[in-house]
Parts: structure tokens; sequence; C-alpha cells
């Protein structure tokens, strides 16, 4: 199958719904975290715990799309180590993509508390209570975090770069209203 | 009351008594025993519970309705499932527990409702405030043992657990099923 030379609609969408979402939810993460204990803050850490359950099945939706429909090819005059590095950060996102929820999700477990999506539907606690495993996962899963904070900014850089130095249409494949360049 | 009749009367008690003690469950053994709750929080269902309460249990299964209980409950012992919402309810807001450090639990009368279930009565203080409560509970004789097991729903608001910005059920719901397993040895039977 040839590669097409655009990126389907669906799949402009699912990354951009999924960004948003990611973004938002990873500013919520760290306001949240800081505030004095209230009702706002258990409520903003349920919130945060949706929109994490959310992300997790758009992404595995995204995945399957991705495997049923190839991305348009990069532009050739790219490097190859270019391309490389393209292809890497964007196995590494999927992955985080992925890892990121399901840490948020055995951490909370570990910490004793269930999570149930949109407070209806309870998912399984994988994990039973424990202290130590709870504190560990939250590390990870900060970490996780900080990784994924640093390569959507190379991500973001990178298509930046390809728009106003390379002026290729990178950019523009994945948001169609931009004028090419 | 004629001397035969009174006669008849004490001797039938004499023999009567041992007969009771031997199976009145009577020495509460609070390491056998469990005071815990579930409660609701952004709709999901969070496990605690207390690890120091102490009290009296005194059940005869052949007389059922001269069983007593009494149980103090030290608020300051609670675990909420997490480390802040442990800190928190110890506050003016929640249990208040500087100033009310035990909740105490009273009965007043316990009712056969058949098999092993009972429905046991009494007055329940907490932060200064003492209602009645009732809750249904099984009984199993293990050995030398007796397990009282149980639970019902208790409503924060009405004791004021969790005032002011936590008076709204939204976050933390109002109703709080209370679990308990109360374990007593027969003392009267070594």
């Amino acid at each position: 199958m040839p590669p097409a030379n655009r990126y389907t609609r669906t799949a402009i969408g699912l990354h951009w719904l999924i960004a948003a979402a990611i973004v938002g939810t990873f500013g919520l993460g760290l306001y949240m975290h800081e505030l004095p204990f209230s009702p706002d803050k258990l409520k903003l850490y349920a919130w945060h715990k949706w929109a994490g359950v959310s992300i997790f099945l758009l992404v595995l939706a995204r995945i399957v799309w991705r495997l049923a429909h190839r991305p348009p090819a990069p532009p050739a005059s790219m490097p190859g180590w270019q391309r490389q590095a393209a292809e890497g950060v964007h196995l590494l996102l999927y992955v985080l993509m992925l890892a990121v929820p399901l840490t948020g999700w055995l951490m909370s477990s570990a910490k004793g508390v269930p999570t149930v999506w949109f407070g209806v539907l309870p998912l399984p606690d994988l994990l039973g209570k424990d202290k130590a495993l709870g504190e560990l996962l939250a590390t990870v899963h900060k970490i996780l975090n900080l990784g994924m904070a640093a390569l959507v900014l190379a991500h973001a850089g990178a298509a930046l770069k390809h728009h106003f130095v390379d002026r290729d249409e990178v950019l523009a494949r994945m948001l169609p209203r931009l004028k090419k360049p | 009351m004629k001397p035969g009749q009174t006669f008849a009367l004490l001797a039938a008690a004499l023999l009567a008594v041992p007969a009771a003690q031997a199976l009145e469950f009577n020495q509460l053994q609070p390491a056998k025993s469990a005071v815990s709750f579930v409660y609701k929080q952004m709709n999901v269902p969070i496990e605690g519970g207390f690890k120091r309460f102490k009290g009296e249990l005194r059940f005869d299964p052949a007389r059922p309705e001269a069983a007593k209980t009494t149980l103090e409950i030290e608020l300051a012992s609670v675990d909420t499932g997490f480390a802040e919402g442990n800190d928190e309810v110890q506050g003016r807001l929640w249990f208040d527990s500087k100033n009310h450090p035990v909740a105490r639990f009273v009965s007043t009368s316990v009712k056969p409702l058949g098999g092993n279930r009972y429905e046991v009565a009494g007055k329940m203080s907490i932060k200064g405030r003492t209602l009645d409560v009732k809750t249904p509970a099984t009984f199993r004789q293990a050995g030398n043992s007796g397990v009282f097991e149980g639970a019902f729903v208790l409503k924060r608001a009405d004791y004021g657990i969790g005032e002011g910005m936590w008076a709204d059920f939204g976050t933390v719901a109002n109703e709080v099923e209370i679990r308990f397993r109360m374990t007593a040895t027969a003392a009267g039977k070594q």
C-alpha cells in the first residue's frame, strides 16, 4: 500500500483532540497536586482520572486507526537521521500516551482509591492497597509525565521548524487550515 | 409467698445462673474485633476503619434480650484510606476529636429476628450528639468465641461530621456504611 499524501480527517481529529486533552490533563495534574485538602481538590482529582481514562481509550482508538491507515511519508528532502528521530519520538509518544494513564490508574488502586469513570463505571483494581507501591507508582507517573512533556515539546518544536525553517508541508498536513508556505 | 415456693425459686435460680454464665460471651477481644466503614467520595467507594476501640459485650444466646454492649471508639485512630484524609477528619469540621475524642455506642435492646439474626438498637454519641441507631447483626459461635457481625448506614450530617465546605454531599456522600465484627469469649467456661 503506497503511503497517502495526507492524513485522514479522523487521524487529524484524534491528534488534536488527544493533544488538547493531554495538555489540559497534564496542567490539571500539576495544579491539583499543590492544592490544600478540600472538596475541590477531591473533585479535580476525580476529573483528572476521568480525563486520563478517556485519553487512554482515545489513544487505543487512534492506534487502531493508525494501523489501518498509512500516514503520509515524510518529505523527500528530510535527512535520514531526522526521519528516524521523528519515528522514534512518535513511537515513544504512543507508548507514553498509554503508559501515563495506566500508571495513574495503578497508582490510584495501590493507594486504595478505585477509579470510577465519570462516577459511573468502576474500573477493576489490578493492584491491592499497598502504600509503598502507591508511592513508587506516583514517582513513575511523574517521571513518565515529565518525559512525555519533553517529547511533546520536541515534537511541537520540530513541527514548527518544518513549517518556518524548512518551509515544507509537514505541519500543514496535520493542520489543514494552515496555508501552505 | 409460701416457704416451699421460695425454696423452689431459689433452687431454680441457683441451678439456672451457672448454666447461663457458662454460655455468656462476655470478654470482648479487641484484637479479633474490627470497626470499619465504607464511604463514597466522588461516587468512589473507599474503605476505612478505626484502629483503637474498647468496650464490653455480654451475650447469652439463650437470653438474647438480656444482651448488652457498649463500645468506645477512639476517633484519633481513624484510617480514612489516605493520609491527607486522616489529618483532615480530626479537625473541627469533621470529628473535632480534640473536644470529642470518643464515639460511643450503648445498646438499649437486642431483639432476635430468627435464626442467628438479631436487631441491636442503641444510642450512638458522636461529636456531642446522641441519636438512636439500629443495626442488624448475625451471631456465630466458634469454639469458645462468639462473633457478632453486622453493618448499618449512618448519615454523617446527623452528627455534623463534615461541616462547612464539606457539608455538600456532592464530593463526600452523606451515607457512610459502618461495619463491625465483635468477638467475645465466654470466660465463665474455663
